[in-house]
């Protein structure tokens, strides 16, 4: 057993697959903290499909630059993609108020089938297709690894140092505006972070479940949590557990390692939702009466003594 | 300066002068404008014509924001994800390119949320609090910032009679020390007191400015029921373009 573990871990293909699996998992939940607060849930899938037809669009270009290997620009590509489509989705959920709905699923549908469409077009072949849908974490080379380290640091920078600001804007924007703050800017802020943690996301579960990563933590956090730092700190710590359990995981059985790591947050969920209840009894257990000590708004003839 | 919503002119010609210190009452019907016409003081929404200046600085970036607490109508200051108390008070020390808290937020935020009886639910989850302690806890936020002019858009709704009174209290310790106030009310009620000045709106336009005016008969009426729907007085053109601020609760 122990000896099984030193191999895994000695092994420099599983070494760089953990290093950019913990990262991931600790950036996804930063931002997805504040797309559940704004209930923008799906707004990392939004951006995940877009961003497939960013890396069919890079390897176009790197297969008619003549590069080597073709897909090169996939990832920088993938990157462009997901800013512009972020921010693109913002200003429609900005401006637009009914139809953004239907702008946005246009934008999506348009990125995925665009993204099949370009790839084919570029000579990739369904597997090529098929890590970018589903993650190909252990292929990471060592340039994949100092990209995604330097995203997350990015990530990691803006999301919390600038919580209280991005708290207050996602908390309450009609306030944040009357008290002057940068709210375009901010949401800006908010969008382009999200499209930087889609494409760091990407590598370990793919386009397709890329959104898990950054909303399932979030979800199982907020059950047992009461505050929003709390409930950020707590989705980060369960971001890191689940991608690190699912990749070893995967290591001994031969599974997808997006799907795995996706199923055992999803699991998780299921596990913390059943018990709660009994969590939240036991710390309720022997406190006081939870209303608060007001007097009556009416005056009582009978049965009122207090 | 007038105001549109959607097209439809919801604030007609108003001009309106507050002086330094007054406590001024805006009221009027469901869908008079009175929310909207506050909103654009603070640059919510924005004006149509006219000029806004708050503090003596055209509405942007140079008004002092930190000197300025709204208010804003609310049924519920929760969102997606559990935030304490605290932290929702806390986000009202930002403001302008102000975007940390100051050093000593933390005393501030318990010392706005003990002013409005809440200091033992700091660390509360704002989602168990009831509707009108979450009321509160949005006048916590704006007065966090020590604010010299207050706009409160119907900062009492559904908060029970005892609260409301010790927000008059709240509100008159203010008063004394300087401090501009505008509230949006629909009955003067517990803040009658305060009141030195009622601006009262009708069909987007102001109908009367001055003393404060005896409420409609009906309302005096113990036996009258209040009904407080308010989130349908917010914006009535948003929703409907051919909803005019005309369409009154009372025929």
């Amino acid at each position: 057993m122990i000896s099984d573990i030193a191999a895994m871990l000695g092994d420099p293909l599983m070494q760089r697959a953990l290093v950019v699996a913990c990262l991931v998992g600790l950036v996804a939940p930063v931002i997805g903290t504040y797309l559940v607060q704004r209930r923008l849930s799906l707004l990392g899938d939004g951006i995940g499909h877009v961003a497939l037809t960013g890396v069919a669009l890079g390897w176009l270009v790197g297969t008619l630059a003549g590069l080597t290997p073709n897909d090169a620009l996939a990832i920088p590509g993938a990157v462009l993609a997901a800013l512009v489509g972020a921010v693109v989705i913002e200003l429609v959920r900005a401006h637009g108020r009914t139809s953004g709905d239907v702008a946005l699923a246009l934008l999506f549908y348009g990125g995925i089938a665009g993204g099949v469409l370009i790839m084919s077009l570029a000579g990739g072949t369904n597997a090529n297709l098929v890590g970018y849908l589903f993650g190909s974490i252990s292929t990471v080379s060592t340039q994949d690894l100092v990209l995604t380290a330097a995203l997350s640091v990015v990530v990691l920078v803006v999301g919390i140092g600038l919580r209280a600001a991005l708290f207050a804007v996602c908390h309450d924007e009609e306030f944040a505006r009357a008290a002057g703050l940068p709210v375009r800017a901010l949401n800006i802020t908010i969008a382009v972070v999200a499209a930087l943690t889609v494409t760091v996301a990407m590598r370990v579960v793919g386009v397709l479940l890329v959104s898990a990563l950054m909303i399932v933590p979030v979800a199982v956090a907020q059950l047992v949590t009461t505050s929003f730092r709390r409930t950020m700190t707590t989705a980060m710590a369960i971001g890191v557990v689940v991608c690190v359990s699912g990749l070893t995981i995967t290591y001994w059985h031969d599974a997808s390692p997006g799907a795995t790591i996706v199923v055992l947050a999803i699991g998780l969920y299921a596990l913390v939702a059943a018990v709660r209840p009994l969590l939240v009894r036991a710390r309720r257990n022997g406190t006081r009466d939870p209303h608060p000590d007001v007097a009556d708004d009416v005056v009582l003839t009978s049965g009122g003594e207090r | 300066m007038t105001i549109a919503l959607g097209g439809v002119p919801i604030v007609r010609t108003v001009d309106l002068t507050i002086g330094e210190g007054e406590v001024v009452a805006l009221l009027g019907a469901n869908g008079s404008g009175k929310s909207t016409l506050v909103r654009a003081l603070v640059g919510v929404v924005p004006a149509e014509h006219g000029s806004i200046r708050l503090l003596g600085a055209p509405l942007g970036r140079t008004v002092p924001w930190h000197r300025i607490g709204y208010v804003p109508q609310r049924v519920s200051a929760a969102t997606g994800v559990p935030a304490t108390a605290y932290e929702v008070v806390l986000s009202g020390t930002l403001h302008g390119h102000h975007l940390r808290p100051p050093r000593d937020a933390r005393e501030r935020a318990c010392e706005a949320l003990a002013s409005v009886g809440l200091g033992a639910e700091a660390d509360k989850d704002v989602r168990t609090l009831s509707g009108g302690q979450q009321q509160r806890v949005l006048i916590a936020r704006a007065l966090v910032r020590r604010p010299d002019l207050l706009l409160l858009d119907e900062p009492v709704a559904g908060v029970d009679l005892p609260s409301q009174q010790s927000f008059a209290v709240a509100l008159a310790d203010l008063a004394a020390t300087g401090t501009t106030i505008l509230v949006v009310l629909h009955e003067l009620g517990a803040l009658a007191p305060l009141i030195q000045r009622a601006v009262v709106l009708r069909h987007g336009a102001i109908v009367h400015d001055g003393a404060p005016p005896a409420p409609q008969p009906e309302h005096a009426d113990p036996e009258h029921v209040h009904l407080h729907p308010h989130d349908d007085d917010r914006d009535p053109a948003r929703d409907d373009p051919g909803l005019t601020p005309t369409v009154r609760w009372r025929g």
